[in-house]
């Protein structure tokens, strides 16, 4: 499986995550969500920023289930679903994942008729830190 | 301002043979494009002054002019984003020699894709930066990447499998009038579409572009030389690229509205600056690596409201005699997938009157390039 390549203003995502909370950039001073994280605000040039905990609660905004030619460890697990997932709080905050069975399982753990868009989704994690996403 | 404005013509236009697999390796490919569309414009190697290719191009410019035999170079340009850069090469060009930068440019692209490696395996260019929010999760490839916007453009419009296989049906058919087409004698049918393999559910085999090696080239004039060259010029008539404000990608999920994709920003600068609208071009050739960009661009360009591409795509819309004839030598679907240089060629070729498929009196035709990456298109007339 591919391990997310870390930069420099994506590093607290993972730390969060690896720590088993979902924290999404905001601008310290106007207060506006971004996603992904930049060096600064887009909508008030500030370069202050904070980590802003989210509930992890979400909906399915779209989904796909690929299929071979992948990766050789994608191709094991194929099909399989991955979501976009828009955040309660901040509904234009998308993040991709997928949607499994429960906490930790395999990417094909889910059937793929199971994926519906608007579906409510909750946020847990992997062992590794990786965010998942399971029924609400 | 208008200096753009017909100031340039594409006078010539090259090609290699298209194949799954093809002997040569890209810079010859290249070389061989660009010879041969110097000699369709009927100009000498030695009075080139100007390049524009794209990024991803493997064949430099210090190569290309030491093989062909160009003369001094005061004008080299190179444009980003894979399929985006198509259009912009063009307008590269005509904006330096309009400028007065250059006087005879030429653009390519010389691509083995049918028989090298497919680029989404290279993990290690792959994973940066967005990539370690999408790939992990086995969002891996292009077709993922957009038929995540599809499945969300088919849920809030009703767009349906049907309206990509009329996309996928008419380039396949236009490719069955060109024998230089790699799906020249292989006719589709509907039953073959819905029952082929997924490769990313919502989109099947049939809504992926070709793999394809080949190349091609076209040489861009002042209007006043274009009146010496051998071909009947092909006016530039209106040129943009677009990369509309919080934009990321083929993953434009991270964007107030993913739906309104780069076609939207590049049409609104052409369409300024042009002297005829959306209703008057006879034929288009609209970027097509995925059945669903044209829906897409439809509405991007103005041919259809939003929401309204799928169904703009009925009763035969897009098929010749029909309301916008598209992708007239098969299209990336099915003609070859060279990075959408082919559309450009083939623009021309309907304006010259010499299509396979031939739009009968085409005097307006828009090309573009890579919708859901920053993009470029052009109006070309006769």
């Amino acid at each position: 499986m591919l391990s997310p390549v870390v930069d420099p203003e994506g590093a607290p995502f993972w730390r969060y995550a690896a720590q088993g909370e979902l924290r999404v950039q905001a601008c310290a001073d106007c207060g506006e969500p971004r996603f992904p994280p930049r060096p600064c605000c887009p909508h008030c040039q500030s370069f202050a920023t904070e980590w802003r905990r989210m509930s992890g609660l979400g909906r399915v905004w779209s989904y796909v289930v690929p299929h071979p030619p992948l990766l050789p460890d994608y191709a094991e697990q194929a099909p399989y679903n991955v979501i976009v997932v828009e955040l309660a709080e901040a509904p234009r905050i998308r993040l991709v994942g997928n949607l499994v069975a429960r906490p930790g399982a395999r990417l094909d753990s889910l059937p793929p008729d199971r994926v519906r868009i608007g579906a409510k989704v909750r946020v847990v994690f992997t062992d590794d830190g990786m965010p998942q996403w399971v029924y609400a | 301002m208008a200096g753009l404005k017909d100031a340039t013509a594409i006078v010539g236009i090259g090609r290699t043979a298209f194949a799954k697999h093809l002997p040569d390796d890209e810079r010859t490919l290249a070389c061989r494009a660009v010879l041969a569309a110097l000699d369709d414009a009927g100009i000498a190697p030695g009075e080139v002054d100007a390049l524009a290719s794209y990024t991803m191009e493997e064949t430099d410019e210090v190569e290309l002019s030491k093989a062909v035999g160009f003369g001094d170079l005061t004008f080299f340009s190179k444009v980003g984003y894979g399929g985006g850069g198509s259009c912009a090469t063009v307008a590269h060009l005509a904006a330096a020699i309009a400028a007065g930068q250059a006087s005879v440019g030429v653009a390519w692209r010389s691509r083995k894709r049918g028989s090298g490696p497919r680029p989404w395996t290279n993990t290690a260019v792959q994973l940066p930066t967005p990539g370690q929010w999408t790939r992990p999760f086995g969002l891996l490839r292009p077709a993922d990447e957009i038929a995540m916007l599809t499945r969300r453009y088919m849920h809030e419009y009703g767009a349906t499998r049907d309206h990509l296989f009329n996309v996928a049906l008419a380039c396949r058919n236009r490719a069955n009038q060109n024998p230089a087409a790699i799906m020249y004698d292989r006719p589709l049918t509907r039953e073959m579409y819905m029952t082929s393999r997924w490769i990313s559910e919502p989109l099947c085999l049939f809504d992926n572009c070709l793999e394809s090696d080949g190349a091609l080239a076209c040489v861009v004039v002042s209007r006043e030389r274009a009146r010496d060259c051998r071909q009947r010029p092909v006016y530039v008539h209106s040129a943009a690229q677009g990369l509309p404000a919080q934009h990321h990608g083929m993953v434009n999920y991270w964007n107030d509205d993913p739906l309104t994709g780069p076609a939207w920003t590049a049409a609104r600068h052409l369409w300024k600056h042009a002297d005829f609208t959306p209703q008057d071009v006879d034929v288009a050739q609209i970027y097509d690596a995925f059945t669903p960009l044209i829906p897409l661009s439809l509405e991007g360009y103005g041919f259809c409201g939003r929401g309204e591409g799928g169904a703009f795509t009925e009763g035969g819309a897009l098929e010749i005699g029909g309301r916008l004839p598209l992708n007239t030598a098969g299209g990336g679907l099915s003609e070859a997938y060279v990075h959408g240089f082919n559309l450009i060629t083939e623009g021309v070729r309907q304006l010259r009157g010499t299509s396979t498929a031939q739009v009968p009196g085409a005097a307006t035709c828009l090309v573009t390039a890579g919708e859901g990456v920053p993009t470029s298109a052009l109006l070309l007339r006769s």
